[in-house]
């Protein structure tokens, strides 16, 4: 018995090291990337032991991509900046809009609100480029292309429709009666929102944001069709690496790094009500 | 129902329906000030719609509600300045048992240190003072039911509604709480309208019981007399453990006095059921009102005892009639030899028997002149 169980956890420790290796490798690969010149990652055949080097980092921050052909110019930092931006107010207007349009959804039954609900899932099924190419021609007409307005506004196609189905999910698993029980305590409507649905919404809500955010931060199609240089975040910036005297593997990996940190952060520290939050929703809903 | 200024509440032919689903047809009810009316009617009559209503949780279809001699239709829940208290108790999860006693108050924007006061008044009264700094998922279900009482209580309504608060608590604590109740409502002083499923809590709280069946209230007056003047058989069915014998009969004038023939014996009934002779009727037999009698005698019916259950403090007897009917009575658990099956014979009290009118469950009520019903 005790020594079945000691197998059984040797055993286990080896696949859940496998499975961490599996995954990780990829980024770990990557930081070590980052910190090589392009000579020390092309080399054949591939070696673990370098001399560290700072250089990708440094050319990224300042915006100067030296290659073999010459100095290049990149906005690497800025398109970091806008990926911040535009995810974040992305988000935050997706919350704005969808938390009190979940409410509506959850507990009242409207003319159409199933429909109009459902529309805005659908959202999500459309291939975006099938949606793109018009809008673009919307945009230009409009003056919104190749503004941040323009970028936040179709990224609410993503982060709205998921907020609005995941919270909406939690609302409903709210007892109509603790609300209602505010409510006779003298409480407004309004009040009853803030001080009981949504607190009690909490981590569906912080799931979903969070959720969002990394949506957001991961699309590259719409600013690639509906942004110009200055307004890209780095998914689309990344492509500068590949210059014409080869892609820049070093500066890329760097790259990554950079690009992946603020979302891994935040996904840690919201990593509990992530989970409780899509677990829970995934039992109840 | 003293109209010489306006009830408490005042219900007036109120309708709802869900879809297509008509709960409430009709109904009307006015509850004076300081009473305690007990609601109470079989599962899905419409009890709780009929609270939901009342606290304006819901909109009726139609009729009208006063609360203090108010009209309160398109009043919101938060304006009418009730107190209620859900069956599922409804606490606020993520609030501390003191936060929910003390909701009721803050919205009324009275200063801290009242409200502390007042929510610290209402936990001793209802015996929780120790556990209020819990949330609510650290509270037993007593616990949560008198926190939920206290949030009910603590802003002094003058209007309570309760929804069988005690459903979802223990036997035991139901019991106690049972008794404690009605010296806390008369204590509170506040109008009381308590739905309940459990007819001895409906007759053990309530001054008057409303009985709610088929949308409208039955009958609406002391537990005493809905026990023993039943309005129809619907009513006299809901109240009595075991419920009443009900037998169809067909009372006829024999020598000027009406008399039914019941398992081959005839049963002289009080005259003052006179008018009931000539029309089908059935006869509702309270299982207390029947009375085993050493050998025949008239007005004494042979049965055959089949069964004996002993109840702690009755037992209940099963009886047959000649022909197979079947007749339920209970007499006091305290006797020296217990009962064994066989022949036996079975006496009507006269007071106890009720009459019914077979087509529409109408009950007979006895002339006035013989002493006849109760």
């Amino acid at each position: 018995m005790d020594r079945n169980s000691t197998i059984e956890r040797v055993l286990r420790a080896v696949l859940l090291t496998l499975i961490v290796i599996f995954f990780l490798f990829p980024i770990v690969w990557i930081l070590l990337m980052s910190f090589q010149t392009n000579e020390q990652i092309l080399r054949i055949p591939p070696s673990l032991s370098f001399v560290p080097t700072l250089e990708n980092y440094k050319a990224l921050i300042s915006g100067h991509l030296l290659t073999s052909a010459g100095s290049l110019d990149i906005a690497f930092m800025r398109n970091l900046g806008n990926s911040v931006l535009l995810s974040t107010c992305a988000v935050v207007l997706a919350l704005i809009l969808g938390v009190p349009a979940a409410y509506a959804f959850a507990r009242f039954k409207f003319w159409l609100s199933e429909d109009i609900a459902f529309t805005l899932l659908s959202f999500r099924f459309a291939p975006p480029l099938l949606v793109l190419l018009p809008l673009s021609l919307y945009f230009q007409e409009l003056g919104l292309d190749d503004t941040y307005t323009g970028l936040i506004w179709v990224y609410q196609l993503i982060a709205l429709p998921l907020i609005l189905w995941i919270v909406r999910g939690y609302f409903e698993d709210i007892s109509p009666d603790i609300e209602n029980a505010y409510r006779i305590a003298g409480h407004s409507w309004l009040r009853t929102f803030f001080k009981i649905a949504v607190p009690l919404a909490g981590p569906g809500i912080a799931a979903a944001g969070l959720l969002s955010f990394i949506f957001c931060w991961n699309n590259f199609v719409f600013a690639l069709v509906l942004a110009s240089a200055d307004k890209q975040p780095v998914t689309v910036g990344a492509l500068a690496f590949v210059t014409a005297s080869g892609i820049q593997y070093g500066q890329v990996a760097a790259a990554i790094v950079l690009s992946v940190t603020p979302t891994l952060l935040l996904a840690l520290y919201a990593q509990r009500w992530l989970v409780e939050g899509l677990s829970l929703g995934a039992v109840k809903g | 129902m003293a109209q010489i200024d306006m009830a408490q509440i005042e219900i007036r032919n109120l309708h709802k329906s869900f879809k297509d689903d008509a709960v409430l047809k009709g109904l009307s009810l006015s509850v004076d000030k300081g009473e305690i009316v007990t609601l109470f009617g079989p599962s899905g009559t419409g009890k709780t719609v009929l609270l939901r209503l009342l606290a304006g949780i819901h909109p009726q279809d139609a009729g009208t509600i006063f609360l203090r001699g108010r009209d309160a239709t398109g009043s919101p829940p938060d304006k009418r300045g009730i107190g209620m208290a859900f069956q599922n108790f409804a606490l606020f999860p993520h609030m501390t048992a003191r936060d929910n006693i003390a909701s009721a108050l803050t919205a009324r924007k009275t200063d801290a240190g009242e409200i502390a006061r007042k929510v610290e008044r209402v936990a001793q009264l209802l015996k929780i003072g120790h556990v209020l700094g819990h949330s609510p998922r650290e509270l037993s279900n007593g616990q949560k039911q008198r926190t939920a009482l206290a949030r009910a209580l603590v802003a002094d309504p003058d209007i309570l509604l309760l929804d069988d608060p005690l459903r979802n608590v223990d036997a035991k604590l139901r019991y106690e709480m049972r008794l404690e109740l009605p010296a806390l409502l008369k204590r509170v002083g506040s109008t009381v309208v308590y739905v309940t499923q459990d007819f001895k809590e409906a007759m053990a709280l309530g001054d008057r019981v409303a009985v709610l069946l088929d949308g409208r209230i039955a009958q609406c007056d002391t537990p005493a007399r809905i026990y023993a003047e039943p309005v129809n058989v619907g009513v006299a069915r809901l109240f009595g453990d075991p419920t009443l014998n009900l037998i169809e009969v067909a009372p006829q004038l024999v020598d000027g006095a009406p008399e039914i023939r019941l398992g081959g014996a005839a049963i002289r009934l009080p005259a003052s059921y006179a008018a009931a002779a000539g029309s089908p009727c059935l006869l509702g037999l309270r299982p207390e009102g029947l009375r085993l009698v050493d050998g025949p005698a008239p007005g004494a019916i042979a049965v055959d005892l089949v069964a004996v259950t002993p109840l702690n403090e009755k037992s209940v007897l099963l009886l047959t009639m000649q022909g197979g009917e079947e007749l339920l009575a209970s007499e006091a658990g305290d006797r020296d030899e217990p009962r064994r099956p066989g022949p036996a014979h079975v006496a009507i009290d006269p007071d106890t028997l009720l009459l019914f009118e077979r087509e529409s469950g109408r009950r007979f009520i006895p002339a006035e002149n013989g002493k006849g019903g109760s």
